[in-house]
């Protein structure tokens, strides 16, 4: 078996330092040494999305990712996302819209819908769309998903106006 | 997953010698969304990974309106497509890395990487043929270049030797009145893999009306993707509006398609596909260049 991998990183903005063995992904760091158990193993190979973080400011499916490559480098979870005692908006528009049934998909969903605010704060439905389409809700919630982020999209830009 | 040693060179000569210790047991890691796949569900078995990322010559990306596309191997596709200059120089590249995966596949997966896993259906080859990419590899004898149509040899595999790995791509500066496309045939709307995929690029005389040359290349009907020059040499001279010309040449391409049948499409579906897909991308690198 090959040696453990020394890992100094930031997660959620705190400096972290775990082992982890080299095969093991940033996904299974997140959720089996680091008790960060808010991202999920849908499908574990990339296509239904629950399991994504934002890495370096890149939203990434944290199963195809190696624990070992985040040496230096920063991770945002779902687990950063509220603040104490209030949620972050894009959390609160997801319960606003009931836009979670199970709830498998949603840290995936949050993220995505964080990467993709950073990025593009006025969002069309196309573009909400477009940037969704590598997560999967199996109990096919997509419209209120959608009409989540496109709620949160205003209020973000409302506060930032106001 | 199998247990194996993970590594991180800094410079291009330590990780060929990483390489070529290990040989066939070794694979570079850039984006590893093919990689990690493959090594999850036992279709690889490897001792080492090489994880090129650190090394500054995988993470150039350069554009030049005169020197052309400088293209690290380990660049994710966001970064060509989030770059204004780079996709309105090489709007076929654009196409293609806008449509691998999904936003959190496009944020990891690299080009380089894409053309090293040799797929057959792979979306940035046919981009990168019609705009005369030269892959640039690296090897524990100094690099060699070779035109990017003869990289990849059959399925999954390409011409890398032991201790061998994709450094880079070149891609020359776009040509006056020039431009390209790339689209593929999907039955859903994103998130699938090609049934065919077609690229093209063209260059129209100053008047903008008949084509000077073309390059044409199709994905998903051979062992690897096809240039498919016959069928660009013969559109060579003819009017851009000639839809005669479009049409020949589809044809033309449609005689080196040797698809198979599988579960994304038959055979006879996909030569299909490989004329009504030659014309839509031709048409639309000339409206591409009308346009600009």
């Amino acid at each position: 078996m090959a040696d453990k991998v020394h890992v100094k990183t930031v997660i959620n903005g705190e400096a972290v330092e775990f082992l982890c063995e080299p095969r093991d992904s940033l996904l299974e760091v997140l959720r089996d040494n680091l008790m960060l158990t808010g991202a999920k193993e849908g499908c574990n190979n990339g296509n239904c999305g629950a399991c994504s973080v934002i890495l370096n400011g890149r939203l990434v499916n944290s199963c195809l990712v190696l624990g070992a490559e985040i040496e230096g480098k920063e991770v945002e979870t779902v687990e950063g996302l509220a603040e104490p005692n209030k949620l972050h908006p894009i959390q609160d528009a997801f319960l606003e819209n009931a836009a979670l049934q199970c709830g498998v998909c949603t840290p995936g969903f949050l993220m995505a819908a964080k990467a993709l605010l950073n990025e593009n704060p006025n969002p069309t439905e196309h573009d909400v769309r477009f940037w969704l389409a590598g997560n999967l809700c199996r109990c096919t919630g997509y419209d209120k998903i959608v009409r989540a982020v496109l709620d949160a999209a205003e209020t973000m830009s409302t506060e930032v106006n106001a | 997953m199998r247990a194996f040693e993970y590594t991180s060179p800094k410079t291009v000569s330590e990780a060929a010698d990483l390489l070529a210790e290990k040989g066939d047991l070794a694979r570079v890691l850039a984006g590893g969304t093919d990689l990690i796949v493959q090594v999850r569900e036992g279709k690889r078995h490897l001792e080492r990974i090489v994880d090129i990322k650190d090394i500054p010559e995988a993470n150039v990306l350069s554009y030049d309106p005169q020197a052309g596309l400088h293209l690290g191997s380990a660049v994710p596709c966001y970064k060509i497509y989030g770059d204004k200059a780079i996709s309105a120089a090489f709007p076929a590249l654009a196409d293609s890395t806008h449509i691998i995966g999904g936003t959190a596949i496009q944020g990891r997966a690299a080009v380089g990487g894409n053309l090293c896993n040799a797929s057959p259906a792979a979306d940035t080859i046919p981009a990168l043929i019609v705009l005369e990419a030269t892959c640039i590899i690296a090897g524990t004898n100094g690099t060699r270049e070779i035109p990017v149509e003869q990289f990849c040899t059959a399925p999954g595999i390409t011409v890398l030797q032991n201790g061998e790995f994709l450094e880079s791509l070149k891609v020359p500066a776009p040509k006056s009145n020039s431009s390209s496309f790339y689209l593929r045939f999907i039955p859903r709307n994103e998130m699938d893999i090609a049934v065919v995929g077609a690229g093209a690029s063209v260059v129209l005389d100053d008047a903008k009306e008949s084509i000077v040359s073309a390059r044409i290349a199709l994905a998903a009907v051979a062992p690897t993707p096809l240039f498919a020059e016959e069928a660009s040499v013969l559109l060579a001279g003819r009017a851009a509006s000639d839809e005669s010309a479009i049409e020949e040449a589809a044809e033309a391409a449609k005689t080196i398609a040797r698809p198979i049948s599988d579960m994304r499409g038959s055979a006879e579906q996909r030569v299909h596909l490989v004329g009504v897909l030659t014309k839509r991308a031709l048409n639309g690198a000339i409206q591409r260049v009308k346009e600009s």
